[in-house]
C-alpha cells in the first residue's frame, strides 16, 4: 500500500489531493480558525499525525487493524443489472461491507491508534446519522478508550437504533439541544466540550473537515478507498475510468475515493443533498474552524440544512472539496429528497445491495445522468459508501406514507 | 499605538482597574439602554456582542441570546445604527467570529465599525496566523485587534499573541467556553506569564461570574471582562436598573 503523503514527498508540486500548506491550506480554502484554547491542540496533533503517518511502524499497524479488524480490502463489485438498465458499465467500491457498515471506520481506525500514541485515553466525536459515531464508538472500545459521542437530538430520534449501538459499545451518547439540533450543532457542542478537555483527550472527527490537520489527515486516512479501487479496477481489466462518483457531506468517502483517482484522466464527481448543497448552493466562509464554502444568509449567518439522510445534512463541506470544485478538478450535483427513496429502492432491487440514504444519493445522480451527463458506454465508479440498514425503519415509513 | 490602548493605558496609570462588562447586541429592544445603564455605574468600556448562529467559544447562556438577538432581526448594520444612538463615551470594542466580518467584508466591516465609534475587536476564532488580512484592514480604521491568551498558550505562542495584542491581552482564566463557573481558574498565572513578556494592560475574562472573582482577579489584573454572569440578568428579564445594580456591585469590589 502507498500512502498519500509519501507519494507527495516524490511527486511534483501541482498534482491535485497532495499535502495542504503548512498552515493548512488548500488554495483559498482550509486553515486553522479556532480559539486560542485549541491551537496547541490542533499543532500537537499536526506533528503527532505527521510523524505517525511517517512510522513505519504505525502505518503497519493501522493496515493490519483495517485487514484484520475492519474487513479491508472491500471488494469492488461490478453492478451488472444496473450497468445493462443504464447503458454505462458501474463498479462499485463496496465501503458497506466494511465493519460498522460504512467507510467511517477507516478514519476512526486511524485517529483512536493515533489517541493512544499522543498518551490520550479519550476520545470525542460528533455524528449525524450515527455512521461516524459508532464506528469511534467501536475502534474505541477495541483501544479500551473512553468515548463520549454528541449528537444532535433529531439525529438520536431518527437514529435510534444508532443510539443504543452506540451504548452498546460503551460508548455515552449526549443529545445535542442546541440550535438545529442536527449535524452543525452536534460538532459545535464536540468544539465547546474539547475546550475543556484537551490534556486527556482526542476530539476525533469524522470527515474531511474542521481545522488543520483534520481536513487533510482524515482524507489520508480514508485514501485507502481510492488506492485499493485503483488497483482492483486495473486487476479487474479496467484500463480507463471515466468517473468516480460519491455523495457528499462533509465529504469524506468522496475524498477518499477521488484521492486514488486524482491525477488520472478521471472525472470526480460529488454528489450533494439538495438541502445540504455548500457547493450549489453556498458562498465562501468561515466554520467549525475552516474556511470552506458554506450556506449561509446575506448576513453571514449559518443556514440550517435539511435532507432526508441525516448523514448529509451539513451547510458546508470539507475545504479541499471547496477547493477542487472552484479549481475546476472534481464536479458537485445536488440531488433532492424525493429521488433518493427510489434509488434505493433501485439498487436493492436490481443488484441486492441496500445501499443508506446517504449513498443513494449518488445512486440517483447515475440513474438520472446516464445517457446525459455520463455519456453512454462510460465507465464508472460508484463508491458505495455505507449499507441502509440504519434506515430501514425511515425507508419504510417514508413508503408507507405514499401509498 | 490605536486610540484604544493609549486610552486603557492611561486609564491603569491612574490606578484605576477597569471593568469591562459585555452585551449581546439586540437581545432586547432596550439593549442600548442596558449599555448606558452599564457605563453610568462605572464601566470603563463595554463589549458589544455581535450574534452569530453558531458561537463556538460561547456557553449556552451567551449561545441563548444570540439566538434570541438574531430572531430579533439583529444585522450589523442594525445594531451599528443603534450604537450611534449611545449617550456615552466610553471604548466600544466587537466581539463577534469571524464568519460576520468575512462575509460583510473586512474593510466594509472596519469601516462601519469605526464609523460606529468601535475602537477595538475580538474576534475568537481568528488566530494570528489567519489574521493578517482582518490586521490590515483593521489598522487603517483604528480599529485595536485584541488576541487572547488561554492556559493552555505555550511561552512561544504567548509571546506572540502579547506583541500583536493591541488595546489589551485577553487572558482566558478557564479552558473552557463563556460561562458561570465557581473554581478560582488560571487567570493568575496566565496574567503573569503575559507580563513577563509585555506591558500591555492585561484583562481576565471567561467565568467571572461575581463581585469576589473579580476582586481576585483584579489582584493580578488590569481589569476583568464579565460576560454570561450579566447576559442571565437581562435574559431573567432585567431591565437597566438591574444591569446598573450588577456592574455596581463589581466596580465596589475592585476598587
Amino acid at each position: 500500500m502507498l500512502f498519500r503523503s509519501e507519494r507527495n514527498e516524490v511527486s511534483d508540486s501541482h498534482t491535485f489531493m497532495s499535502a495542504p500548506d503548512e498552515r493548512g491550506h488548500f488554495g483559498d480554502f482550509g486553515g486553522r480558525f479556532v480559539p486560542e484554547a485549541l491551537m496547541p491542540a490542533c499543532l500537537e496533533l499536526e506533528t503527532a499525525f505527521i510523524d505517525a503517518w511517517r512510522d513505519p511502524s504505525f502505518t503497519t499497524e493501522y493496515r493490519q487493524v483495517l485487514r484484520e479488524f475492519a474487513g479491508r480490502p472491500t471488494p469492488v463489485t461490478p453492478l451488472d443489472r444496473l450497468s445493462e438498465q443504464l447503458g454505462i458499465r458501474i463498479f462499485a467500491k463496496r465501503e458497506d461491507l466494511a465493519h460498522t457498515g460504512s467507510h467511517k471506520i477507516n478514519n476512526v481506525v486511524g485517529q483512536t491508534l493515533l489517541t493512544k500514541r499522543m498518551g490520550k485515553h479519550r476520545v470525542i466525536a460528533e455524528t449525524g446519522a450515527g455512521q461516524h459515531g459508532v464506528a469511534t464508538a467501536t475502534a474505541s472500545a477495541r483501544l479500551g478508550l473512553e468515548c463520549t459521542v454528541y449528537m444532535g437530538e433529531i439525529d438520536t430520534e431518527r437514529q435510534a437504533l444508532n443510539v443504543f449501538r452506540m451504548e452498546l459499545l460503551g460508548a455515552t451518547v449526549v443529545p445535542v439541544t442546541s440550535g438545529s439540533r442536527t449535524l452543525k450543532d452536534a460538532v459545535n457542542e464536540a468544539m465547546r466540550e474539547w475546550v475543556t478537555c484537551v490534556d486527556d483527550t482526542h476530539y476525533c472527527l469524522g470527515s474531511v473537515m474542521g481545522p488543520h490537520p483534520f481536513p487533510w489527515m482524515v482524507r489520508e486516512m480514508q485514501s485507502i478507498i481510492g488506492i485499493e479501487a485503483a488497483q482492483q479496477l486495473k486487476d479487474l481489466g479496467v484500463e480507463n475510468l471515466d468517473m468516480v462518483v460519491a455523495c457528499v457531506g462533509g465529504g469524506s468517502n468522496a475524498a477518499g475515493v477521488f484521492a486514488g483517482f486524482a491525477n488520472a484522466p478521471t472525472r470526480l464527481v460529488g454528489i450533494e443533498a439538495a438541502g445540504g448543497s455548500a457547493v450549489g448552493k453556498g458562498s465562501p466562509g468561515v466554520l467549525h474552524g475552516m474556511k470552506s464554502l458554506l450556506m449561509q444568509d446575506e448576513f453571514g449567518q449559518i443556514e440550517e440544512a435539511y435532507s432526508i439522510s441525516a448523514g448529509l445534512d451539513y451547510p458546508g463541506i470539507g475545504p479541499e472539496h471547496a477547493y477542487l470544485a472552484r479549481s475546476g478538478r472534481a464536479e458537485y450535483f445536488a440531488i433532492g429528497d424525493s429521488d433518493v427513496i427510489h434509488a434505493l429502492q433501485v439498487l436493492s432491487l436490481s443488484e441486492g445491495i441496500i445501499p443508506a440514504l446517504e449513498t443513494a444519493h449518488a445512486v440517483a445522480w447515475l440513474l438520472q445522468e446516464a445517457g446525459k451527463e455520463i455519456p453512454l458506454g462510460s465507465t464508472v465508479l460508484l463508491n458505495l459508501s455505507g449499507r441502509g440498514d440504519k434506515d430501514v425503519a425511515q425507508v419504510r415509513e417514508i413508503l408507507r406514507g405514499q401509498r | 499605538m490605536k486610540s484604544l490602548e493609549t486610552h486603557l493605558r492611561a486609564l491603569r496609570s491612574t490606578g484605576r482597574k477597569a471593568l469591562v462588562p459585555y452585551f449581546v447586541a439586540g437581545l432586547t429592544p432596550d439593549w442600548i439602554q442596558h449599555v448606558e445603564a452599564a457605563v453610568h455605574a462605572g464601566a470603563d468600556a463595554v463589549e458589544i456582542g455581535i450574534p452569530f448562529s453558531d458561537p463556538m467559544m460561547d456557553g449556552v447562556v451567551i449561545q441563548g441570546a444570540a439566538l434570541r438577538a438574531l430572531e430579533a432581526g439583529t444585522t450589523l448594520d442594525s445594531l451599528c445604527a443603534q450604537l450611534l444612538t449611545l449617550s456615552t463615551s466610553v471604548p466600544l470594542i466587537a466581539m463577534t467570529y469571524y464568519n460576520i466580518f468575512h462575509h460583510y467584508g473586512l474593510e466594509r466591516s472596519t469601516g462601519k465599525l469605526q464609523s460606529s465609534g468601535v475602537s477595538g475587536a475580538i474576534v475568537p476564532d481568528l488566530p494570528p496566523e489567519e489574521a493578517s488580512d482582518w490586521m490590515k484592514a483593521s489598522a487603517s480604521r483604528d480599529i485595536a485587534n485584541i488576541f487572547m491568551v488561554a492556559p493552555s498558550t505555550p511561552p512561544e505562542r504567548l509571546g506572540r499573541l502579547a506583541r500583536l495584542s493591541e488595546g489589551f491581552c485577553y487572558a482566558s482564566a478557564r479552558m473552557a467556553v463563556t460561562g458561570k463557573s465557581s473554581e478560582s481558574g488560571q487567570g493568575r498565572r496566565v496574567v503573569e506569564s503575559i507580563r513577563a513578556v509585555s506591558d500591555i494592560p492585561t484583562y481576565i475574562g471567561i467565568g467571572i461570574s461575581t463581585p469576589n472573582q473579580a476582586r481576585e482577579a483584579c489582584e493580578v489584573s488590569d481589569g476583568v471582562i464579565v460576560g454570561s454572569a450579566l447576559v442571565q440578568v437581562i435574559l431573567n428579564g432585567g431591565g437597566a436598573d438591574d444591569v446598573e445594580n450588577f456592574v455596581t456591585s463589581f466596580r465596589r469590589s475592585i476598587d
